[in-house]
């Protein structure tokens, strides 16, 4: 018998909770590939966040720490400087990394600080069931903007990557998304490299997945997949906002 | 031993951390607890420690919270309003048993207050430091020296026991110098805790470091594991002063700046022939019960003593418990007492002098 | 001598807070009790400074004087906020080169030194504190010529160690004064 699909070492048992048609899981796959690529899994500590992801630390066989909502980067920044050997990511939604974790995240990266951020952009609050996030697009209807989202009262989506490119500490800021296969690889090389960047020191590199949330956009699957790409995508365009390169700095 | 050396408390906080093996410190400036700062940012990076300003209190208790998580020694000081931005990060070190240091030089509130120094953080260290049912040990020394001994204490006490502990500090305390005799260094015991979250390199499952219970019957039983450990820690680590406690018939029960004023209105209350001695609380949790228990039959009264609008004289008054009158005096918003003030209010309570 | 409470009291910039540590650190090597509390906050930056120094052979109480014993002021507005804190019977040591004031008290001594005038005349501008603190020795006696030394030396870091002999010969003319 050949083995096809493997899960990935870096992975638990442990069945994900996520909805159906929900990408939490297509990048929880990557990471623990990319993890098992570079045959890091002993020495990767992952920081979860509050939302959806909460339970990440169920997922995935690294060691992980879970951080109160927002203070990821902050709780990242105090494992890498107690264990500068060690690999350390962040896995944070929208609310998490952009709205009320902005400060520590802008911090972390200001300082160059050797982490990982994973940021899972679905521009709305899942765990909480669907309220604005601050990536919520404008005219879109959640919970907490019945009426879509007027820019006027409730403001403006925020493009994370393009923000935090300007800053010097950051070393890759790259957005992607997993609609499809092509689009999947290409998220799996991006963070390879944003964690192979870590390891040559190069300094915080955040990955943004532009993703869905067919629960609480009220879709099925595909046609979630179909309003990222009508709707996310044009007003996320995926690409590299920073890159060092591969060189020494 | 070391030699004699006089110091500020602020500085002889940061010294006598790292004498106890502390090699991680993160935090934010404030007034007055600045120095303990700037003290280790000129040291740690001499002997291969970690210093780090963070971008503000919440992100500094949350670094304290991955490097502890991470298995090292790491303390975090600041003063009281900077506690109140660390108290989320306070009960999720809690919630996640995660031996940690923090150092609060008190300064008077509420809000901005001031600078000067004030004890009305008594309930938020004790009691309500933030949302859920834990505890810190907490420590209020009243020396330099005696702060230099508590860091040390407060270090491997929190790592027994896997929980925050807090050494509160006054503006005075930690501005004033006074001879001190620091420690012998300690080498850091970093990789000694089995539960952190320092890498599994293949020999172990992974270790989940969380605060995150969904089923409330697990978050219970947690709750209640960790309580048990509360009630072996007031067993076993209650610590208090007496200062002619035995013969008193008033007793004054007072910690940290407000001890020391308390210690010489009772100097002068003696030579006016007043019987007045004191209980001074080091641990103010566990808060020094058995210590007051002992003279509640032959104290007349208790004066609790604070630099508050009277925040201990609470737990005096649930140990003395009706047995006998307990009255409080406190001036707040950064003012210290004078020992003339303390003196007053013990001849008020002796009667007048026979 | 036991007990003895010194509130230094002046301008920022003077030297108020050194003048205090010498003294907390001559006590020291003398083996008494001591300690040093300063004032602090934004009343530091250029307004009046404070130093409350207390030496005994108990432990120390309250560290902050309210009553000196001794009162070392080298400016007007802190001879005017601590003049009638002094205890009966105790001294107040004033620069008289910067305090055009006569003390109105009968009941303390005061001691009027030409601090200013003498340091800057001896080429010690700055070092009036010094001065100072050599006429409070000469007045109290709070430790050995000795230990006063060395007080001084380790009052001072090693890389301003050059300012040795200048506040020695300071507290040499304050001894004199």
């Amino acid at each position: 018998m050949t083995v096809k699909g493997q899960r990935p070492h870096a992975l638990t048992d442990a069945p994900f909770h996520y909805c159906p048609g929900c990408t939490h899981g297509i990048v929880h796959r990557l990471v623990a590939e990319v993890i098992d690529e570079l045959g890091i899994e002993g020495k990767t500590v992952g920081v979860a966040s509050v939302g959806c992801s909460v339970f990440t630390y169920n997922y995935f066989n690294c060691d992980m720490v879970q951080a109160p909502h927002g203070r990821a980067p902050a709780v990242a920044t105090g494992v890498k400087r107690a264990r500068p050997e060690n690999v350390v990511f962040t896995y944070q939604g929208d609310g998490d990394l952009a709205a009320i974790g902005m400060g520590e995240t802008v911090h972390a990266a200001a300082r160059g600080e050797n982490i990982v951020a994973i940021f899972i952009n679905n521009a709305i609050y899942g765990m909480t069931g669907g309220q604005m996030a601050p990536t919520t697009l404008p005219g879109q209807v959640t919970q907490t903007t019945p009426y879509g989202r007027d820019v006027k009262t409730a403001g403006n989506p925020i493009r994370v990557c393009e923000l935090l490119s300007s800053l010097d500490g950051v070393a890759l800021a790259e957005r992607v998304t997993v609609d499809c296969v092509k689009n999947v690889k290409a998220a799996k090389r991006a963070i390879k490299k944003a964690f192979e960047y870590q390891m040559a020191g190069k300094g915080y590199c955040i990955v943004e997945v532009v993703s869905t949330c067919p629960t609480n956009w009220g879709m099925s699957p595909a046609d979630a997949i179909q309003w990222l790409r009508d709707n996310m995508l044009p007003y996320y365009p995926l690409g590299v906002y920073k890159d060092v390169g591969e060189g020494e700095q | 031993m070391n030699e004699k050396v006089l110091m500020k408390g602020n500085e002889a906080i940061a010294e006598a951390a790292i004498a106890a093996g502390c090699r991680h410190f993160f935090g934010y400036p404030i007034t007055p607890q600045t120095e303990v700062a700037a003290y280790m940012s000129k040291r740690m990076p001499k002997i291969g420690g970690v210093y780090l300003q963070a971008e503000s209190e919440v992100a500094s208790i949350n670094m304290v919270l991955g490097a502890g998580a991470a298995g090292v020694r790491v303390m975090t000081s600041t003063s009281s309003p900077g506690i109140s931005l660390m108290a989320e990060g306070i009960s999720y070190i809690a919630g996640s048993d995660v031996p940690c240091l923090i150092v609060n030089v008190q300064r008077g509130g509420p809000g901005l207050g001031g600078i000067q120094p004030s004890q009305a953080d008594y309930f938020q260290a004790t009691k309500s430091t933030a949302h859920g049912d834990f505890h810190m040990l907490v420590f209020a020394p009243s020396t330099v020296q005696e702060t230099v001994d508590m860091i040390a204490m407060a270090f491997d006490l929190g790592d027994k026991y896997r929980m925050p502990t807090m050494v509160l500090s006054d503006g005075m305390l930690g501005q004033m110098m006074e001879p001190v005799v620091l420690p012998e260094p300690r080498e850091p015991d970093n990789d000694s805790k089995d539960w952190a979250i320092s890498g599994h390199k293949g020999k172990r499952e992974h270790n989940v470091v969380n605060s995150l219970y969904i089923n409330p019957q697990e978050l219970e039983t947690l709750v209640k594991a960790r309580f048990e450990k509360y009630a072996e820690i007031k067993e076993n680590h209650q610590i208090a002063e007496e200062y002619l406690a035995d013969d008193a018939d008033i007793i004054i029960v007072a910690y940290g700046s407000s001890s020391r004023v308390s210690r010489s209105a009772i100097d002068a209350a003696r030579k006016q022939g007043i019987k007045v001695g004191m209980i001074r609380p080091i641990t103010l949790w566990p808060f020094p019960e058995k210590a007051i228990e002992k003279h509640v039959g032959h104290a007349k009264a208790f004066l609790s003593v604070e630099m508050s609008m009277g925040q201990m004289v609470e737990d005096v008054r649930l140990v003395v418990n009706g047995r006998a009158p307990v009255e409080f005096y406190g001036r707040t918003g950064g003012v210290i007492p004078t020992p003339n003030e303390v003196l007053e209010q013990i001849v008020r309570i002796n009667g007048g002098v026979q | 001598m036991s007990d003895l409470n010194v509130l230094f009291a002046g301008f920022g910039g003077q030297g108020i807070l050194f003048s205090g540590k010498v003294m907390a650190y001559a006590a020291m090597m003398e083996g008494k009790e001591l300690s040093w509390l300063p004032s602090y906050g934004p009343e530091m930056r250029g307004g009046t400074a404070s130093c409350s120094v207390c030496i005994s052979d108990k432990a120390i109480g309250s560290p902050l004087v309210v009553n000196p014993d001794v009162l070392v002021v080298m400016n007007l507005p802190s001879l005017e906020k601590f003049e009638n804190d002094v205890v009966p019977g105790g001294i107040i040591i004033i620069d008289s080169s910067i305090v055009h004031k006569e003390v109105a008290r009968t009941d303390v001594r005061v001691v009027y030194v030409d601090a200013s005038r003498i340091a800057e005349e001896n080429g010690l501008k700055g070092a009036a504190n010094m001065v100072m603190l050599g006429r409070l020795f000469k007045e109290t006696g709070f430790c050995s010529a000795e230990n006063l030394d060395l007080g001084l030396q380790k009052s001072i870091p090693a890389r301003k160690a050059n300012l040795l002999e200048s506040n020695r010969k300071a507290i040499a003319l304050g001894i004199e004064s």
